[in-house]
């Protein structure tokens, strides 16, 4: 009896070990696949073409500069819109909204990020594009701020559920303390409960930011996919291409082995890099201010 | 009694089966199984594979695999006599005959389809014409906006398909390139690629800046069609399957299948298949021109 009670917890053990481990298994099997599939691209395209601004990839012109640039316009957009509204959505499901409102509230939230982007995308061109167009007198509407705006709707359902959760679960005794203090309500949100859930809510933003950069098929169908550099002031209202989309256009395409194939594995791991930036940049901040905020709590 | 009528009935019937099981080999046998090996044009492939769909339904005895790769491969393929048709979207070239000849190929070529590719703009632009020049300096960026081909003063938005696709490619040797094979244009770098003709439909029809083009099949009602020119001051003509296959519209293309000089039966068979009306419903159903017909 005894015996099998130890080899269940033995196996269930192992299994739970294994399915922690594996996580890190894959990534690192991931990285691997696109460092093999990539690296080629160092020795078969000059570092000049690398930098340069066409891309082109019929002719052999293989700048990723427009492409960068264009990703990181685009979730900075979208960064723009999510995380105010995203973050405010989530204060005001777990702080201020009466007991009914809540109950609506957040599954309906959860409802907003269940549907597919493509839907979102296709909503986008037909509606928000030619929309946007017409308000600000655009060329065309199919630009980064369309994109941005979709994935900031795709990013704040996350931003909200996670940053929401995170509020829920600081002590109520908190905010208690806050409120025994004479602090007003808003107070109390700004300066207890939101430096409280900190490294939650920033988990939120990170993985709301994380789902932004990912995102393909929305971006494809609303930016324009052309490949021009955003560096003027008016970028955000003109097309963009993104690294996500360009892999998604070509890749079904492109020869196997070939050239043009190492270099969208390439700027896969690009993509790959900046978020893996990203999520350590955050984590870093969110560990020292943790340490900050325990010691003023505590 | 009912013992042996159950008998008899058993009897009966396998006698049958064995009798059906029999024959079966040898009526299978007469027309036996051919496989025709088909590869080439990618811009070709979606059809031939349509047709090779179609035909194994109506002849169940013959097997057609069909791979894409490009014209270039599809040729190459057919010299090496490694496929029985080489899909082509653009002539032989004479080279690639005269390594045909050296290794006793002879190359037979045949016109299966036609292939023209529309202008579009939004109904609200006064434009209706453009000359193939014009064409090319708007998509190369040298004209940006409608008032200098006698439209409005509005920009020009350049919407193109994506570079994978075979009509890009098509538009870019011979429209912005004008069909010389030492111009090196690109298209401009604010074009936006889009990736499907309902993407491209979609926006010309909401936006009057844009310009696009797209294979004639996939243009819809509610866009308008530009009248396309060689020269400035010679015949502007819209596409139409009849304009397409008299050659007076410009943007057009032939698409080739080319077998070696002794085809057996079977790939004669489908070729004959391919140029019947039935076959041609399927061209026009996949956006191309259908041969004329004889």
């Amino acid at each position: 009896m005894e015996s099998t009670k130890n080899l269940h917890e033995y196996i269930l053990t192992r299994l739970i070990k294994i399915s922690g481990y594996s996580a890190i298994i894959f990534v690192l099997m991931i990285f691997y696949f696109l460092l093999r599939e990539g690296l080629p691209t160092i020795g078969e395209v000059s570092f000049t073409n690398l930098i340069s601004l066409r891309w082109y990839p019929i002719e052999n012109y293989f700048g990723l500069l427009p492409l960068i640039g264009g990703s990181l316009i685009v979730t900075l957009g979208a960064a723009i819109f999510a995380i105010p509204i995203g973050i405010c959505t989530a204060v005001f499901i777990a702080e201020v909204a009466p007991r009914w409102t809540r109950d609506i509230l957040k599954p309906l939230v959860e409802v907003l990020g269940g549907i597919p982007s493509v839907v979102l995308g296709f909503l986008g061109i037909l509606i928000l594009a030619p929309f946007m167009r017409r308000l600000l007198d655009l060329p065309t509407g199919l630009t980064a701020l369309a994109g941005s705006i979709l994935l900031g709707g795709i990013a704040i359902p996350t931003i909200v559920s996670v940053a929401e959760d995170a509020l829920d679960s600081v002590p109520r005794s908190y905010r208690d303390a806050a409120l025994a203090l004479g602090a007003t309500q808003w107070q109390t949100i700004w300066r207890v409960t939101l430096p409280a859930a900190r490294s939650g809510v920033m988990t939120a933003i990170m993985l709301g930011i994380g789902r932004a950069i990912g995102e393909t098929m929305a971006v494809m169908m609303v930016t324009g996919n052309a490949a021009v550099l955003p560096i003027k002031w008016n970028s955000l209202f003109l097309p963009v291409r993104t690294m996500t989309a360009t892999i998604a256009a070509e890749m079904g395409e492109v020869a196997k082995n070939s050239t043009h194939y190492h270099v969208l594995f390439f700027i896969g791991l690009v993509l790959f890099l900046i978020s893996l930036g990203i999520n350590i940049a955050a984590s870093t901040a969110v560990f020292k201010q943790r340490r900050r905020a325990e010691r003023i709590l505590s | 009694m009912i013992v042996s009528t159950i008998c008899m009935i058993l009897f009966v019937l396998l006698s049958s089966c064995g009798h059906a099981r029999e024959t079966t080999p040898s009526s299978s046998h007469t027309p036996k199984i051919s496989t025709i090996v088909n590869k080439g044009s990618d811009t070709l492939v979606n059809l031939a594979l349509a047709w090779a769909e179609k035909y194994q339904q109506l002849y169940p005895n013959v097997e057609i695999s069909v791979t894409g790769g490009g014209s270039g491969t599809g040729i190459a393929a057919l010299i090496n006599g490694t496929v029985d048709i080489a899909n082509a979207s653009r002539q032989i070239k004479p080279e690639e005959i005269q390594q045909a000849k050296a290794n006793g190929v002879n190359p037979i070529e045949f016109v299966v389809a036609r292939d023209a590719i529309a202008i579009i703009v939004n109904p609200e632009n006064p434009v209706n014409r453009l000359t193939i020049q014009q064409l090319s300096d708007i998509y190369s960026g040298k004209i940006n906006n409608w008032k200098e081909v006698e439209g409005n003063d509005r920009i020009i938005v350049r919407l193109s398909r994506e570079t994978n696709s075979g009509t890009h490619v098509f538009f870019l040797e011979n429209v912005i390139r004008l069909g010389d094979p030492n111009n090196k244009t690109l298209f401009s770098t604010d074009t936006l690629l889009l990736p499907s003709s309902e993407g491209i439909t979609a926006e010309t029809r909401d936006n009057p800046n844009v310009i696009g083009y797209d294979g004639l099949g996939y243009v819809t009602p509610d866009v308008k069609v530009i009248a396309v020119g060689s020269k400035p001051d010679g015949l502007f003509v819209l596409p139409s399957a009849d304009t397409v296959n008299n050659g007076q519209y410009p943007i057009a293309r032939d698409l080739y299948m080319y077998t070696n000089s002794q085809p057996s039966g079977a790939i004669t068979d489908y070729i004959n298949w391919i140029m019947t009306p039935e076959a041609q419903a399927i061209v026009t159903q996949l956006g191309f021109v259908p041969i004329e017909k004889p």
